[in-house]
């Protein structure tokens, strides 16, 4: 184990990956000579060469596209996105191609291919560099879509999306990259697709929550605890889609409470999907209405004091949490 | 400016109070400074004044309903003053308090009306959890007998835990006899519930009533009691004090409840009170019915005062002079029906306590003595156990130390 960056995790992901299987390259903005818009693919270039570490001019749809085709005849591409808010020019791709052809083609086609890139906010990066888009993508049937909050999860799920046969899309974020933790340095280690983690074990209330604010959470656990008495159970799903349901679904049988958090908007967000999962398969269970903390539903703001009201802070998780343990 | 009557906490152990009376009524005019409302504490009785003028433009809560601290009881605004966004803060406070556009979830499912009891409100429909009703419908709990402290008056987990606790679990409980919270003053030491003490409380109880009951008989050589009362009762000859048998059981009892705690012991919903003073019952009939003066701390009294002190109680029952105090909380009861010539029965048990002793006649019996018949004086008596406090192991350990204590009476000066 070593103590690295989310980025260096990353990276490390990437590199032993290429060494593994010459089958895979990366194309993206900025990804060779400039070693990586955030750095996750410093030295990559030096070490593969050219012809498998591609910078590409700004056009999204266009990379995309040759992406994809490189797929469908048996390469493995991974394809940076400077950010995901600008993938929206690549959705095309990535939804009605990457994501049909194995459908469209009864199987003749595989799809291994990885979309990747910071999603989220940063900081004061304004209203259309600022989204979290991953709703969108963990709507489609044929997608893979993968969140990790720790530099751990980034390295063994990005190798695992890597190794997957079919579309993934991963979500990073540039507020993780700096972030560090104690990652395997097995070029072995992998983490499973489809697989939730239990960040914190508790017994009162269950917080599930994904990405960056993974981190807010744990530290409202901590003033739950703290202040409160509450022992809340805290579960990183890690994939959105295919989600691992039945680890939440357990966890609320047990707390009978749940808190659902996450940085996109509201309206038909992920914490909406699983408010329905939990609503139908433990409505026995629930002695309070489940409670979302999301990302207000509004576009981002510019100004630092709003943006940071924008988001899912700890205080506003612990508010939800008091709010359906009846501790208000 | 409009102004809001609220029902403060006026103590720090205030949760709820009741509005007594509205001084003021709808549409009257108000000043500064008048008294408006009264309101009820758990200690005593407010009046609550204005704090601004204008008219009492809406009462929100009616007389003689009970309100958690913190609600809108009504508000004094001018006569055209808008205040229908005073009157949204009805709504439960989690409404009010979200952070706008970051919290989505709950606060559309929130009720739209004042906390209030769950049955309040849209044509007494009850508001329940789905976890809550799961759990009223598995243990008999009628939900319209719980009081919800959720928002809107919401019924909840801890209600219908709460309501176990109080005995409203039995599918028979008539609404008018619910089994009170037990208080009695008498010494005690909380020991908790295992998940598997309340799993056995609550399944028990829905077989016999609110206290699930259980019996062990045992019969019980009485030749030496018998001996030692001849023997006391001549040494006390002159004094005038004559020992009964029935003084020697309470007394031996006592020795045997202080060996055995878990039967001195009462259960409470949520805990076991296992009781560290031993105060004895004793059944006595009166023309219309029973009733047990109780010995205090009877582990401490000599023979001698036992005797003296359940004559003169047994005396004044029959007299009615007890005072309540007197004849009630009892951690064990001994009802005695050997005078009547009953060869044993089965006596039901008396609250708080966990446990009470029917004692048949004293009667000769052939008895096998080693490996001869003899003709013996013997007792039969029955415990009855609430096996929500008591197990089987337990009441039958009692007995056996009973029993040994009685057949050797010497026993208990060890």
């Amino acid at each position: 184990m070593a103590l690295i960056t989310y980025r260096d995790a990353l990276n490390q992901a990437l590199r032993e990956e290429m060494r593994r299987d010459p089958d895979i390259f990366l194309i993206g903005e900025e990804v060779g000579a400039y070693q990586g818009a955030y750095k996750v693919s410093r030295g990559l270039l030096e070490e593969f060469g050219e012809w498998r570490v591609r910078d590409m001019p700004i056009a999204e749809l266009g990379f995309t596209g040759l992406g994809v085709g490189a797929a469908m005849v048996g390469l493995r591409p991974i394809v940076e996105y400077m950010t995901w808010s600008f993938a929206l020019l690549a959705i095309d791709g990535i939804v009605n191609a990457a994501a049909k052809l194995r459908y469209m083609s009864g199987g003749q086609f595989k799809m291994p291919i990885t979309f990747r890139g910071p999603s989220g906010a940063a900081n004061q990066l304004a209203a259309t560099h600022s989204q979290a888009l991953e709703a969108w993508y963990a709507h489609v049937p044929g997608l893979k879509v993968v969140a990790p909050a720790t530099a751990r999860d980034a390295k063994g799920l990005l190798k695992s999306a890597i190794r997957d046969e079919n579309p993934v899309v991963f979500l990073e974020g540039e507020l993780l990259y700096g972030m560090k933790a104690e990652v395997p340095e097995d070029e072995d280690f992998t983490l499973p697709l489809g697989v939730s983690d239990v960040k914190r074990p508790g017994d009162d209330v269950t917080i599930v929550v994904h990405s960056r604010p993974v981190h807010s959470a744990l530290r409202a656990t901590e003033i739950l605890e703290r202040e409160d008495g509450i022992s809340a159970e805290l579960i990183d799903p890690r994939t959105l889609r295919p989600m691992d349901i039945d680890t939440i679904l357990d966890s609320v049988r047990r707390t009978n409470r749940c808190v659902i958090v996450e940085e996109g908007w509201p309206f038909c967000g992920i914490g909406a999907q699983i408010v329905d999962d939990i609503q139908r398969e433990a409505f026995d269970y629930l002695d309070a209405p489940v409670a979302r903390v999301t990302g207000a539903d509004a576009p981002h703001p510019y100004a630092g004091n709003l943006e940071q009201l924008h988001f899912p802070q700890a205080e506003y998780i612990v508010k939800a949490a008091r709010r359906v343990c009846y501790r208000e | 400016m409009a102004s809001r009557i609220v029902m403060s906490k006026l103590s720090p152990t205030m949760e709820e109070g009741r509005v007594l009376k509205w001084v003021k009524q709808e549409g009257e005019s108000v000043d500064s400074g008048d008294v408006v409302v009264e309101i009820e504490t758990d200690k005593a009785t407010m009046e609550v004044e204005a704090m601004g003028s204008g008219v009492l433009r809406k009462v929100l809560v009616e007389e003689n309903a009970t309100v958690p601290t913190g609600t809108l009881l009504g508000v004094i605004a001018a006569e055209d003053e808008d205040i229908s966004s005073i009157l949204q803060e009805a709504a439960p406070a989690a409404a009010a308090t979200t952070a706008p556009a970051t919290e989505s979830g709950a606060r559309a499912a929130l009720p739209d009306q004042p906390a209030s009891p769950a049955r309040a409100g849209d044509g007494g429909r009850i508001k329940a959890s789905p976890l809550a009703r799961r759990m009223a419908s598995q243990s008999g709990i009628r939900l319209d007998q719980v009081r919800g402290s959720g928002p809107g008056g919401r019924i909840i987990k801890r209600d219908i835990e709460a309501a176990m606790g109080a005995g409203l679990a039995a599918p028979t409980a008539a609404p008018a006899t619910p089994a009170p919270e037990i208080e009695y003053d008498i010494p005690y030491q909380r020991v908790e519930l295992s998940q598997l003490r309340k799993a056995i409380a609550r399944n028990l109880v829905q077989s016999l009533g609110p206290i699930p009951h259980f019996f062990l008989t045992r019969e019980i050589d009485m030749g030496e009691v018998l001996k030692l009362r001849a023997e006391l009762n001549d040494a006390l000859l002159e004094s005038g004090v004559r020992i009964g048998v029935n003084d020697i059981l309470v007394k031996t009892a006592a020795q045997a409840l202080t060996e055995h705690p878990d039967v001195n012991a009462a259960f409470a919903g949520d805990h076991i009170r296992r009781f560290t003073r031993v105060d004895i019952g004793i059944a006595v009939a009166v023309p219309d019915g029973l009733i047990t003066p109780v010995l205090r701390d009877v582990a401490h009294m000599r023979l001698r005062e036992i005797s003296e002190a359940s004559r003169e109680m047994i005396a004044r029952a029959r007299d009615r002079k007890l005072a309540p105090e007197e004849y009630q909380g009892a951690t064990f009861t001994i009802s005695n029906l050997g005078m009547y010539g009953v060869d044993e029965f089965t006596a039901v048990i008396n609250p708080p306590a966990a446990t009470i002793l029917a004692v048949g006649a004293t009667q000769e019996r052939p008895v096998v003595v080693d490996g001869a018949v003899e003709i013996r004086p013997r007792m039969r008596v029955t415990l009855s156990c609430d096996h929500r406090a008591v197990d089987g192991a337990m009441g039958a350990e009692f007995l056996a130390t009973f029993a040994a204590m009685l057949e050797n009476p010497l026993r208990q000066l060890l």
